[in-house]
């Protein structure tokens, strides 16, 4: 059985998402994480500046 | 010469003195007053709690930093304010008790022209049976609320991994130890940050993690909740925070109301009235805040404080503090120049001021007990302010009563918030928040309070390589090397 699988059958997480292999994987995958670095720094300079 | 005297030495006191110093000049004198030695990055402290980082990565000596910036420094803690004089004087001034070493239990009257109040909180420990007493720590619990807190839980940590190697299962209690407590994310950070450590050690399996919490609902984080966009989605951040819980097998109890501390065990009472307790072998439970307990005095002694403070010790500020309901909160109730409408030489910035209201929806069980977050106003938030008052009062200073006050308000400010989920070069991971603007305004934004366009959330190795860089970047800044104004708050 898959790990997300073992997770919902617990009661209190069944009506909730838990990402899979591949969507934990790409978090600590060093390539995709460069780019979401570079895209989440835009996005909070932009909110950064807007609350100055 | 005119002088400032900023009380608290944290992210708000800090910046509001620092930049007031370089604005001024050597024309007028800023004074600190704080009872601390050390300026502590306290979003760092969980990291210090799971031993991933070391009191002295998170703290440094505030003495050669003020004496750098021209700032008088007095290692004390304020008493209470006259802000009319008293029978003595006409002038304004501020009663400390020195807890530097060697002058601790001395007092001086400090005379001001203007004032900002930035005490931070009191952590009111004592507010729940067994969890402390006062402002001090009980034994059955630990915190990461001060770096020394921090070194305490990674000592304890580390002495429940070892049981767990030695074959005992341990129980982990984390969350918030009053139905009044803000600042869930830290304890959210923290309950992360141990179960990826507890991975790293090999004995996840020997864990049961649970999260205790005052909020309502999952993700409510003292600002009502979120909406943000995911993936394409706009998702409530109950789904979002749900999720990451069920991935990392972490149960939870909310809408409790921590009542009872005892060795091993907690008591608590639910939103719908029910008792009830949990047993642990290793509990952080972040306390609720209060104001730190300043007096205020007329000109001829009376007792003021209620003019100038709200019931829970924070400063009244320029907000609407008419009782409500919460049908007919607006985000004009939310202060601008954080100004006290009495006397209007003194300011409060950062955790210090009286919010007119809390953000979420106010709850209360059959019995009564109020259950609900109440509102953050740290870290961006905090700086923010504390820069727009360090502004207000150098214009007051140099041009007179009329100035221009700046404003800051948390309905128009929005916050970037990075909680670790776990330390690691490239196996760490955060969640990466924006929120805009900090209290929703329905007017503004029907719908969900927010702009959706700049409230975003995702979790992942970048998010932690941003907190990481914002530890470094932000002590580089408190330290004034140069440069530090270019870094925003």
């Amino acid at each position: 059985m898959k790990q997300e699988e073992l997770n919902f059958e617990k009661e209190q997480f069944t009506q909730t998402m838990i990402p899979g292999k591949f969507a934990k994987s790409m978090r600590t995958c060093v390539l995709w994480q460069f780019i979401r670095f570079a895209v989440l720094n835009v996005k909070m300079i932009i909110v950064v500046q807007k609350s100055h | 010469m005119a002088r400032l005297v900023v009380l608290g030495g944290g992210v708000a006191g800090h910046t509001t003195a620092t930049f007031a110093a370089k604005w001024l000049g050597s024309e007028h004198e800023v004074v600190v007053v704080t009872p601390n030695a050390k300026w502590n990055w306290i979003p760092s402290n969980i990291w210090v709690g799971v031993g991933r980082m070391s009191k002295e990565e998170v703290t440094f000596d505030l003495a050669p930093v003020y004496a750098k910036a021209g700032i008088t420094y007095k290692q004390a803690k304020a008493v209470s304010l006259n802000p009319e004089g008293s029978d003595a004087t006409d002038k304004a001034f501020v009663s400390i008790e020195f807890t530097e070493a060697g002058k601790e239990g001395q007092t001086e009257n400090i005379e001001y022209d203007y004032i900002v109040n930035a005490t931070g909180p009191k952590l009111n420990f004592g507010a729940t049976p067994g969890l402390g007493e006062g402002s001090n720590l009980g034994e059955h619990t630990v915190s990461v609320c001060t770096a020394d807190h921090a070194v305490h839980a990674s000592e304890k940590l580390n002495e429940a991994i070892e049981k767990m190697k030695g074959g005992t299962r341990q129980k982990f209690l984390i969350g918030t130890g009053h139905g009044m407590c803000t600042c869930q994310g830290a304890a959210f950070e923290y309950m992360f940050n141990i179960e990826h450590e507890l991975n790293k050690a090999g004995v996840r399996d020997m864990a049961d993690m649970k999260w205790i919490s005052n909020e309502s609902f999952m993700g409510d984080f003292g600002m009502g909740g979120l909406h943000m966009k995911v993936g394409g989605y706009v998702v409530n951040s109950k789904v979002f925070t749900e999720s990451l819980f069920a991935e990392r097998n972490v149960h939870w109890i909310i809408g409790a109301h921590t009542n009872k501390v005892e060795a091993g065990k907690v008591g608590y009472e639910l939103l719908d009235g029910t008792m009830g307790e949990e047993e642990f072998d290793f509990a952080m439970l972040i306390p609720p805040f209060a104001g730190v307990g300043l007096k205020a005095f007329g000109k001829d002694g009376s007792d003021i404080t209620a003019t100038v403070f709200a019931p829970n010790g924070f400063m009244k500020v320029d907000g609407d503090y008419t009782p409500k309901a919460y049908s007919e909160w607006k985000a004009a109730d939310w202060p601008k120049t954080y100004q006290n409408p009495t006397y209007k030489n003194m300011f409060a910035a950062g955790i210090a001021f009286a919010p007119p209201h809390i953000i979420s929806r106010p709850m209360s069980s059959p019995n009564g007990t109020p259950i609900n977050p109440t509102p953050p106003r740290t870290g961006m938030p905090s700086g923010i302010i504390g820069k727009a008052v360090a502004h207000s009062v150098t214009e007051l200073m140099l041009k007179g009563e009329n100035a221009h006050l700046h404003e800051a308000p948390m309905t128009k400010m929005g916050a970037a918030c990075v909680a670790s989920a776990g330390k690691g070069l490239f196996d760490g991971t955060a969640a990466a928040m924006t929120v805009f603007p900090v209290v929703p305004d329905y007017e503004t934004y029907p719908g969900t309070g927010r702009d959706t366009d700049y409230t975003f959330g995702e979790i992942g190795l970048a998010g932690h390589w941003i907190k990481h860089i914002l530890h470094y970047l932000f002590i580089y800044k408190a330290k004034l090397n140069p440069g530090w104004t270019l870094i925003p708050e």
